[in-house]
């Protein structure tokens, strides 16, 4: 069973394989995804973000604040400066706060018992067990200059995959080395332990340009498709065994 | 080149401001899983549905009038995106894509950074069925503005 609800400015799909599925499994997922959007919307003047910018300060912050905190500092250490939630000195976790969202929500569907499932959060997805053809979750790749096509499929079972690019939202990644926008490749896809630790490698590393993929190569238990805007793909070494 | 960026950012984030103002308001309500389908048409590779239903950008109750209604075509920095709103039933039921943006290259550059340890292909379309797609961010400013004009239009 399969819902589709826009939240947070975009599709989030949760699809469901296991016996006796429920209304309320799905009404968690989302009910989730729209209160983390109330606390962490950039654009909601009402949201934890906006009340940073307008100087919030740490003692009274979240619980949840702190850890996004946390994680973003960490995530900018782990990528030598290439992710950052400050721009301009301007406040915006989003970058982080999409992977971690899914893969809370994952973990609260794990709670309720459910073990075959994707969710899926505007092309971040991750997925649980098996299909409803009791096979590997296929994930199609997106082209990047035809949305409408998919350039490769790959077969995961426990892992999350993430894709940067500059398909539809245009130059929405910025180099916070250079603070120029990241154009030099279209896309990169990245298959990691869990769709926080993919997505968060992903946005840094499509940052790096045609390095990123060498960068996602160095990272143990990731793998990366990378298109460049000449067609071109560059695989890591061990992403041949998750395509189908 | 670093000023044009600047110029573009600040662009960027006011329309996404809007943009996002506008989602909130628009695409709120829970699918039922049978109304409607936002999902170009799929010429190569079945893509998953997205579904969703949908109310207008004014009311929550207002209906709009059957048709198929075009949106402008909006500026998406790299082309343009325009859509067609198909409402059915009073019902916003499908969104197709009639102006997608290519921002192919025309030239092929040869990679300087080339990365020799690692492999190389040509992409190429897949026909096999897929359970959901992984790619950059499916929503736009460019998109929420020509589908807002498109349901504009169609307000009865």
């Amino acid at each position: 069973m399969k819902q589709t609800r826009l939240l947070m400015g975009m599709p989030i799909v949760i699809a469901i394989e296991d016996p006796a599925i429920t209304t309320p499994d799905f009404d968690a997922v989302f009910d989730y995804f729209s209160a983390i959007d109330e606390q962490f919307s950039p654009y909601k003047t009402t949201s934890e973000v906006a009340r940073v910018n307008q100087s919030l300060e740490r003692p009274d912050w979240s619980e949840d604040m702190v850890t996004i905190m946390r994680l973003a500092e960490q995530t900018k250490q782990k990528t030598n400066g290439y992710f950052d939630v400050y721009s301009h000195k301007h406040f915006d976790p989003s970058g982080i706060v999409k992977g971690w969202a899914i893969n809370n929500a994952a973990q609260l569907l794990r709670k309720r018992g459910r073990a075959n499932f994707f969710i899926d959060a505007g092309g971040d997805i991750q997925v649980a067990g098996l299909n409803h053809d009791h096979e590997a979750w296929r994930i199609g790749i997106r082209n990047p200059f035809n949305r409408n096509e998919v350039i490769k499929i790959i077969g995961v079972t426990t892992e999350g995959v993430a894709t940067s690019g500059t398909a539809i939202r245009g130059d929405h990644i910025y180099n916070p080395l250079t603070g120029q926008t990241a154009h030099e490749i279209a896309s990169l896809t990245v298959i990691g332990p869990n769709v926080y630790e993919a997505d968060r490698f992903a946005t840094a590393a499509f940052a790096m340009g045609k390095q990123g993929v060498n960068f996602i190569e160095s990272l143990p238990g990731f793998e990366a498709y990378m298109i460049d805007n000449d067609n071109q793909a560059t695989l890591t070494s061990g992403f041949e065994r998750y395509v189908i | 080149m670093l000023l044009y960026y600047n110029n573009l950012m600040k662009k960027l984030i006011i329309g996404i401001f809007v943009a996002i103002t506008f989602i909130i308001y628009s695409f709120h309500q829970r699918n039922d899983g049978s109304s409607a389908v936002v999902t170009p048409k799929a010429t190569s590779a079945p893509s998953t549905s997205q579904q969703m239903s949908s109310t207008t950008t004014t009311s929550a109750t207002a209906t709009y009038k059957d048709g198929q209604y075009t949106g402008t075509a909006a500026d998406a920095y790299y082309g343009y995106i325009q859509v067609q709103a198909v409402i059915s039933g009073g019902k916003l039921t499908d969104v197709q894509f009639l102006q997608y943006p290519n921002d192919r290259r025309n030239s092929v550059e040869i990679n300087s950074q080339a990365m020799p340890s690692l492999k190389q292909e040509a992409i190429q379309a897949q026909s096999a069925h897929v359970d959901t797609v992984s790619g950059a961010t499916d929503t736009s400013l460019a998109f929420v503005q020509s589908l807002s004009s498109a349901l504009t239009n169609a307000q009865n």
